[in-house]
């Protein structure tokens, strides 16, 4: 266990090269370039590979390659670069390779800015790039959380050979936190699905066309299915008795934690559900509210609702839906909690 | 008698066109890495496009890459296992239009890896359409009227692109006759020799036929090359050992 105190991006680094990523291959981009900073000087200390790729597709396609010759392998992008990023986890996750990708969220569509968001939710949720599939993703709320995530989607995308995703935002990154990190680990990258020559037996073909087995689209309904069944996470604060429900994630979550104090000390009665996962989405989250629940308000850093679609499809609607969208600015706890006012006042 | 000697890493029949060169390319390939007794630590990277289909017929591992993308993914596998033997194997089409940045990074880095890049001037397994190294008036399914170069360009010649990096070995060979298959396999063993060495990047370019898209007969390919093709694409060795020659 080693304590220090830590820039978001740096904590997220080290993280990945305690969990044994002997690969990194990466392009620059705000809010997320500390990333690359960190790895080019201490991956090559601890044994790995650091590449400036020449582009994201050339990035996530090392990844690709280092990934299926049985390494731990990783890239991080934000926004503009994440979108590169998607034909490379499209392959990945059809190859049924473990990688894991950081998206550092960034504000708007296009080039967009360096401010924090939270726009990349569908990207980020719906697979990303074309074809059946899903990336598990996670979106954590501090440095600590980042840095127990990082460790977690490594061992996640071996488990189900499957992309996981670390969605971050421009504040998680650049904050500075104290963070604990836990002993380095050992792995083992001679995984019997491992190209490294046939050394005597029989060749290995990596490809992303294996849908000419047989019951294919039974056995990729059937793995998502299991991931959606076993690795749902999320946290609960006063949920259960709440007449509001906040549902918030990442940068947003902390603001609306801030808020359910405030209003309870005010007694009104906000809870807030804060997905971990954003695929699978905490849908058992969702269970067992209270009688009281009068409606749920998703907090959000976007310009257009993204979040609210999934609590809508978690809950079946039976309870109102609405959303509060901040844009490019962090709102303050007060202005959570006047709106959560708004919504028992109607 | 005469002896019908195939390589054993060729383990089914290949999936070519009838008098596509490939199907050589392939065979002279395999009799290389079983020469320098490689097959077992052999990985190979292909894309996508007609040369993809050898990653059944041609025994050693491979990974299939996205479209123009196998240099990128053969760099993440040599960097994560230097004592493999990494090679990529491409079309024209794939490395050089769509695949151009990720063909040329890796020699810009001269990463310690082998390409092979198939150059029949077309895009073969999408049915003929024009590629990057189609010649000047070649009549291609995108280009019915004849290449025109003020639109698309002259023929991108991949050597000239190569030639001022500090790679280790540049070739160009062909598969248009016997002589010429006999080189490229000497050419062919130096590429694989140079990454073995640990001395860095090499290319080995060859023109190959396509007389199912070109619309000729075996024969009438060949002679296209001999006529046509070898004037734009000159062979012979470029760089050798990390030492620029005047081929």
């Amino acid at each position: 266990m080693t304590r220090a105190f830590m820039k978001g991006n740096h904590a997220l680094a080290e993280a990945a090269i305690r969990a044994n990523m002997t690969f990194f291959g990466g392009y620059p981009i705000t809010p997320q370039s500390e990333i690359l900073e960190y790895l080019s000087d201490n991956l090559p200390k601890a044994g790995g590979t650091f590449l400036q790729a020449e582009s994201e597709l050339a990035g996530v396609n090392m990844v690709y390659g280092a990934a299926a010759a049985g390494h731990r392998a990783m890239t991080s992008s934000s926004g503009p670069g994440f979108s590169l990023l998607q034909e490379g986890i499209s392959y990945i996750a059809s190859a049924e390779l473990p990688a894991v990708f950081v998206d550092v969220q960034r504000y708007g569509s296009g080039l967009g800015d360096i401010f924090q968001a939270q726009s990349d939710y569908y990207v980020a949720t719906r697979g990303g790039g074309h074809g059946d599939y899903r990336v598990i993703a996670y979106a954590p709320a501090s440095v600590q959380e980042t840095v127990d995530l990082v460790g977690l989607a490594f061992d996640k995308a071996e488990q189900y050979r499957n992309p996981c995703l670390i969605l971050s935002d421009a504040s998680i990154a650049q904050m500075m936190e104290p963070v604990v990190f836990p002993e380095k680990r050992k792995c083992d990258p001679d995984h019997e699905w491992a190209v490294r020559g046939k050394r005597g037996g029989d060749f290995k073909k990596i490809t992303s066309t294996m849908y000419y087995t047989e019951n294919f689209d039974q056995y990729i309904h059937d793995k998502y299915a299991t991931i959606q069944a076993n690795e749902q996470r999320w946290e609960s604060i006063q949920a259960e008795d709440a007449e509001i429900v906040l549902v918030a994630y990442g940068i947003s979550s902390r603001i609306c934690k801030e808020a359910v104090s405030t209003a309870r000390a005010e007694g009104i009665r906000l809870g807030l559900i804060r997905p971990i996962t954003v695929w699978p989405f905490p849908e058992e989250a969702f269970d067992g509210l209270g009688k009281g629940l009068r409606a749920y308000l998703t907090v959000e850093l976007s310009a257009l609702p993204r979040l609210r679609d999934d609590v809508m499809l978690a809950t079946g609607m039976k309870t109102p839906v609405h959303h509060f969208l901040a844009g490019n600015t962090v709102p303050s706890s007060q202005t959570i909690v006047k709106q959560a006012v708004a919504l028992l006042e109607k | 008698m005469t002896e019908k000697r195939i390589p054993k890493t060729l383990v089914e029949d290949n999936k070519f066109c009838p008098g596509c060169g490939h199907g050589i390319i392939n065979r002279v390939l395999a009799e290389v890495l079983e020469e320098m007794e490689l097959v077992d630590m052999a990985i190979g990277s292909v894309a996508v496009g007609c040369a993809c289909l050898m990653i059944d017929t041609f025994g050693t591992d491979w990974v299939q890459a996205a479209h123009g993308r196998a240099a990128a993914v053969a760099c993440g596998i040599k960097r994560v296992r230097p004592e493999n033997f990494v090679f990529t194997y491409q079309g024209d089409g794939d490395s050089l239009a769509i695949g151009f940045s990720e063909t040329m990074y890796a020699a810009v880095r001269n990463e310690n890896i082998t390409a092979f890049i198939v150059n029949n001037g077309i895009f073969g397994m999408t049915g003929g359409q024009m590629a990057p190294t189609s010649l000047p008036g070649q009549r291609t399914t995108t280009s019915p009227a004849g290449k025109d170069p003020s639109l698309a360009g002259q023929p991108l010649n991949i050597i000239n692109q190569m030639r001022q990096l500090p790679i280790a070995y540049l070739a160009r060979g062909s598969v248009g006759s016997f002589k010429e298959i006999i080189k490229l396999k000497k050419y062919i063993k130096a590429a694989v020799t140079n990454q073995i060495e640990g001395k860095g990047y090499g290319l080995v370019e060859i023109l190959s036929p396509c007389p199912t898209n070109w619309k000729m007969t075996m024969r009438g390919a060949l002679d296209h090359m001999g006529d046509n093709v070898k004037n734009f694409f000159p062979t012979g060795e470029f760089i050798k050992e990390g030492v620029h020659t005047d081929a």
